[in-house]
């Protein structure tokens, strides 16, 4: 069955289960924190996706919001995929997961890269819901950039 | 078992107009396809409706035979693609029972419509010599309500920045009613206009509007109707909801998008100022200024969109053909049925009247935790179409507490099997959720 590939079990569990979820303040007092509040216009959804970082490792990645499965799921996947690693290197699993989202299905992940993120690969083939999926990397996006860790080069700190 | 009889000289239950729901839906070719291995069951008509054979012909046969431009040529196509266009104009005029036939203004749709007389206000309010009813200062109130879809709220939003009027709202009860508790107190000598949704698409609720219109004769504001949703259900006859304007659009009542009307009581459309300027809504141009036509071409500036408007008569045509009133009854059964069906559900609640009075064949609800997406995605899975989100009236949303809300809504098509795969449907989303 189609909705298979959509709701993976690997999804539903993320969902149903979250990881790091409820925004926290940094540990460490030297860290500058930011986070950013990304909303789907067409359904409603949203989420706030908060970055703490020393400016070389994401010390923490904290979110909450409210959401479809894709959505919450995505942003605990997120939150599991990118937390404690450099941001060089987070930005590589960043740019993979968009390309995957964009991919429309034809996309193979790669797991070594994107760990319970290959899950998403189903979503790719449904155009109405890549946004959800994609809406807590957007707001990770942004944080990061506020956080002073951008993604492309010429914003990076 | 016992049976209760309705006293003779009652109006007995078959006495009802009814219409035949097979030979219906055999006039609309896409109720025969399959989506996602299963039969096509849609329940999306409030946001859009199917189109019977009898308008896609009409608009097939307008380009294959009639095209040409309407109001401005002389050759024999100019001349019945004209009649054609009038003639549409002429049958809706009959369908909302207008006094005349230049009270319709052809929209785009209720969208355009709303702020073609939000743009008026605007226009008039710029200009000393303009009638009063429409100027709009700092101290003028405009009022909407909380039950809006986002198209009757934005358009005002945006003319009491421009003005510095202000904007004022009824709320809505925990049932999903129009709250007219405070009516006195929100309509008052300040009101220019109150402009409120007749059937909401989100809650169903088809609001009485006799009280409200009372007070605003009262204070002398203008009513402005929202009727998108009601025009397409009910039979609505303009003298007897005694409005200034009502708005809606073609899509959704079995004709094609890009056409929908505003209505407006004609003494008023001739004292509104224009909003689009442009071809055929002038009376003479010269390099110093302009003069206007009369309504309704003064609000229909451009070639508007011919073929839609031929076709949307011929929307009008069909309804009539079956009966407002039968096709009004239909959707009352329809959503009796429902109610009860969803009742069965476990964890489902339903937003909005849960009684089919006062209420139309439109149903929102929630189901348990389960986010609308995910409901949508499951049921979609089976064939069934509904509508997730926010509806364009996320005011009702929050004012429910929710961020998104599922909407099964009904048409004249709809059958009682279509609802029962509803349910059948909303089981499975149970089971991939629980």
């Amino acid at each position: 069955m189609q909705l298979n590939q959509l709701y993976q079990e690997i999804i539903l569990d993320h969902y149903k289960r979250p990881h790091g979820r409820g925004l926290r303040d940094a540990d460490d007092a030297g860290d500058r924190v930011a986070e950013a509040h990304h909303v789907n216009p067409t359904c409603g959804d949203e989420v706030t996706v908060r970055v703490a970082t020393d400016g070389t490792v994401l010390h923490d990645i904290s979110y909450d919001g409210m959401g479809c499965s894709i959505s919450q799921a995505s942003a605990s996947v997120l939150h599991e995929l990118l937390r404690g690693r450099g941001t060089g290197e987070a930005f590589e699993v960043h740019e993979a997961f968009v390309e995957l989202m964009s991919g429309r299905g034809q996309v193979t992940p790669d797991e070594d890269v994107l760990g319970d993120g290959v899950a998403f690969a189903g979503v790719a083939r449904y155009p109405a819901r890549v946004k959800c999926a994609l809406l807590p990397w957007m707001a990770f996006k942004d944080a990061a950039a506020r956080a002073g860790v951008g993604v492309s080069p010429e914003v990076k700190a | 078992m016992t049976s209760i009889a309705i006293p003779s000289g009652m109006p007995q239950y078959d006495d009802a107009p009814r219409f035949d729901v097979a030979r219906v839906r055999a006039d609309f070719p896409i109720l025969g396809r399959e989506v996602n291995g299963h039969p096509l069951v849609y329940l999306d008509s409030a946001n859009t409706s199917h189109k019977p054979r009898q308008v896609l012909d009409v608009l097939d046969e307008h380009y294959a035979r009639h095209n040409a431009n309407v109001s401005r040529s002389v050759h024999t196509l100019g001349t019945e693609a004209t009649e054609a266009y009038e003639g549409a104009r002429a049958k809706i005029a009959t369908f909302i029972n207008a006094p005349s036939t230049d009270e319709v203004v052809f929209t785009k749709n209720s969208t355009e419509a709303i702020n073609i007389v939000a743009y008026a206000f605007s226009n008039a309010s710029l200009r000393p010599d303009a009638d009063p009813r429409f100027r709009l200062g700092p101290g003028d109130e405009v009022v909407i309500s909380e039950m809006e879809h986002h198209s009757n709220i934005v358009p005002w939003q945006l003319l009491c920045e421009r003005t510095g009027a202000t904007l004022r709202w009824f709320p809505v009860t925990d049932q999903g009613r129009l709250d007219e508790s405070g009516l006195e107190d929100l309509v008052t000598e300040r009101t220019k206009i109150v402009s409120l949704v007749h059937m909401s698409n989100i809650l169903g609720t088809v609001n009485a509007t006799s009280r409200i219109t009372a007070r605003v004769r009262e204070v002398g504001a203008l009513l402005l109707l929202d009727c998108s949703q009601s025009v397409p259900h009910l039979p609505i006859d303009v003298v007897d909801l005694d409005a200034d304007y009502i708005v809606f659009t073609g899509h959704k009542m079995c004709g094609p998008t890009g056409i929908g009307v505003l209505w407006g009581r004609g003494e008023l459309l001739a004292a509104m100022p224009p909003v689009f300027g442009g071809g055929s809504m002038i009376e003479t141009v010269t390099m110093a200024g302009s003069t206007f036509a009369a309504p309704p071409a003064r609000f229909e500036a451009g070639t508007p969109p011919i073929a839609e408007a031929v076709a949307l008569g011929a929307a009008v045509d069909y309804l009539t053909g079956i009966g407002m009133r039968a096709i009004q009854w239909h959707e009352k059964e329809l959503t009796a049925y429902a109610l009860d069906a969803l009742g069965s559900v476990p964890d489902l609640r339903i937003f909005g009247p849960t009684v089919p009075v006062g209420r139309g064949g439109t149903i929102s609800f929630a189901l348990g935790d389960v986010h609308p997406h995910d409901v949508g995605q499951v049921l979609d899975s089976l064939g069934v179409q509904v509508r997730v989100g926010h509806h364009c009236a996320k005011p009702v949303c929050s004012r429910f507490g929710v961020p998104a809300m599922t909407r099964a809504s009904f048409y004249l098509y709809t059958t009682t099997e279509e609802i029962d795969a509803l349910v059948a449907g909303l089981e499975q989303v149970r089971k991939v959720f629980d």
